[in-house]
């Protein structure tokens, strides 16, 4: 027995010693995994803080008065501003956020209060959430088809559909998931009232909903005022300005691509200025959605 | 004992609700109806708008490479390339970034600096398409040309496979810059979803994994992810279906050039999105305009599958979230 002590003792230490190599990789790859994951992070935000420093700095330049007070100057002009195209924006993206929301609340409602376990449901669902991600540039090739080429023009109102089109996805899902955080024992009180299902939601769940609503609808402001794809061959573009509905309609980001792609200093300067003002834009809404959600939650 | 009658009627206006109650129940069916209606409108319309071609190629339109306006003779593979193409550099940077990033959200980060950084990844999808456009093509395509397309030209100048991998003009636009920033793109889309489903992971389990020992990493890479891979595999099938159909962004940086003879990632080509931004307003009507809605509805199908699948996967996790915790 104790011819077999020694023999023990080394067994062990060998154990001691791989025991410890073996810890001593375990921690090394997690000490590698946890920087890689940190220099991850560093990346994601490395190139939001690039994107947002290259905009600020090329487009404060072109921040002017005359930005907003001029047409859209033709090439290699002194002058000029982006006043027909932000106009358009503005009227395409409130007629399509105007068109597209009450749409896309109703789904909502269907969805939350109507139709959460039918088959018509959940396959809304479904469908809605692949129109969410679906590629803008076909829904601007559907409404080619149905309005542009009938009609034979591009037209404002081509350019609004499309918009709306995008917008109504966008409220659905929102809308739906803001409803079915209510609780029930709101809808059982009301029930038992005896409210009407009708008023139980347009008083009771929607109102208590509303904020998170109109984040939803924030959010699709937000992701229409930047979208171009649909509207290249919907509302087309405007050297003039125009606020018929019947005419090809100018807006910031078809005019951005126009004057960006370019070899013209000023149409590029012009176009900075566009992509500062949407950047602003776009980023000031989502923010506000964001604290208008929180403190009324 | 006799039950008392009630007294009186009901009110009035109890009665008079029925039909706002059949009215707003049907406005909120047309409405989901509406929905399903739109999705096989676009179908219907993009195979309508596509029959010329389709009926001239039938199916040998995605093989053929030739896009010819001048001799009105069209094949779509050079887009499909492109597309795929980037879509898959895009993939392949975004993956390992976007677990990195969600890693560091549900592990690593101090509590109070979760809220602040997640808010900063999303706002990163917020900035619109054209702004990546605009930067990718005036900004940073410049700098990969100095910094990696040059280098690479040089540094490969006497391999004869790799050289032809990396020629092409020195502007740092083609396959790989449209790529990179499709990666910028998508990164908060996976980032997201696989932050969420890291949080669904239950608490207990990963407790357990830290009793016994494991580090950090091993929780997540041996009890985390093989809980939440098909959460996983959906969000990053749902980045991908963003990648394919990003337009503006590879519209600006592609390069806009129909060609397949050099499979350079740094040579001008062409993707389905951007062959449509491009074309389709100036193509004249008939094959050329069939052809480009052909795209257009071989583009639709691929998000179509991408994106059934993310939805799938996902639904998949959250149904045996019930059954395992």
């Amino acid at each position: 027995m104790s011819a077999d002590a020694p023999m023990q003792a080394v067994r062990q230490a060998a154990l001691q010693t791989s025991r410890l190599a073996h810890h001593k990789r375990r921690k090394l790859i997690n000490g590698v995994a946890l920087t890689l994951s940190l220099s991850a992070m560093a990346f994601g935000l490395f190139w939001l803080i690039w994107i947002l420093f290259e905009t600020v700095r090329l487009g404060i330049g072109g921040l002017t008065w005359s930005l907003f007070s001029e047409m859209t100057p033709p090439p290699q002009a002194d002058t000029g501003g982006l006043s027909n195209a932000i106009f358009g924006s503005l009227m395409m993206v409130s007629l399509a956020t105007a068109l597209g929301t009450p749409i896309g609340v109703m789904a909502g409602i269907y969805l939350a209060e109507y139709g959460q376990k039918t088959w018509l449901g959940s396959t809304v669902r479904f469908i809605n959430d692949i129109l969410l991600s679906a590629p803008s540039i076909v829904i601007g090739l559907f409404i080619y088809t149905v309005v542009v080429a009938p009609m034979k023009g591009f037209s404002g109102f081509a350019g609004v559909l499309a918009l709306a089109l995008i917008v109504i996805p966008v409220v659905i899902r929102t809308t739906e998931n803001m409803l079915s955080l209510i609780p029930n024992a709101l809808r059982e009180a009301a029930y038992a009232l005896g409210t009407p299902k009708w008023k139980v939601i347009a008083k009771i769940t929607l109102k208590s909903a509303r904020a998170g609503v109109l984040t939803g609808v924030l959010l699709a402001v937000a992701r229409i005022a930047g979208e171009t794809a649909p509207l290249l061959f919907t509302a087309l573009s405007n050297q003039f300005w125009t606020s018929s509905l019947g005419e090809p309609m100018a807006s910031l980001p078809v005019t951005i691509f126009k004057f960006a792609m370019s070899p013209y200093e000023n149409w590029q300067k012009l176009a900075w200025a566009g992509v500062f003002l949407i950047t602003l834009g776009v980023l000031a809404l989502n923010i506000a959605a964001r604290i208008l959600f929180r403190t009324k939650k | 004992m006799q039950r008392s009658d009630p007294i009186g009627k009901p009110p009035a206006a109890r009665r008079s609700s029925s039909w706002a109650d059949k009215v707003f129940s049907s406005l909120a069916h047309a409405a989901a109806l509406i929905t399903l209606a739109l999705l096989a409108a676009i179908i219907a319309s993009l195979v309508l708008g596509a029959m010329p071609a389709i009926r001239e190629y039938g199916l040998s339109f995605l093989w053929r490479s030739e896009w010819d306006p001048v001799k009105n003779s069209y094949g779509g593979l050079v887009m499909i390339y492109g597309t795929l193409m980037t879509s898959f550099i895009a993939l392949c940077i975004a993956v390992p970034v976007s677990f990195g990033i969600a890693l560091f959200l549900t592990e690593l980060s101090p509590q109070w600096l979760r809220r602040p950084l997640g808010i900063a990844v999303e706002l990163l999808a917020a900035v619109p398409s054209i702004v990546y456009g605009m930067w990718g093509l005036l900004v940073f395509s410049p700098v990969l040309s100095t910094f990696v397309q040059r280098p690479l030209q040089k540094l490969l100048a006497d391999v004869p496979i790799l050289r032809e991998l990396v020629s092409g003009a020195p502007v740092g636009i083609g396959i790989l810059s449209a790529g990179i920033i499709l990666a910028i793109m998508i990164i908060p889309f996976i980032a997201s979803v696989m932050r969420d489903v890291f949080d669904i992971t239950p608490p207990m389990l990963k407790e357990s994994a830290y009793a016994l020992g494991a580090t950090t990493w091993e929780v997540v890479f041996k009890v985390v992810l093989p809980y939440t891979k098909t959460g996983v595999v959906g969000g990053i099938m749902l980045g991908l279906g963003r990648a394919i159909g990003e337009t503006m962004a590879v519209t600006f940086v592609i390069g806009n050039f129909n060609q397949l003879n050099s499979l350079s990632v740094f040579e001008a080509a062409n993707s389905i999105t951007s062959a449509l931004a491009n074309e389709f307003a100036e193509a004249s009507e008939g094959l050329h305009q069939a052809s480009l809605i052909y795209l257009g509805l071989v583009l639709f199908f691929i998000t179509f599958v991408v994106l059934s699948l993310s939805k799938l996967l996902l639904a998949q996790l959250k149904k045996s979230e019930g059954s395992r915790t």
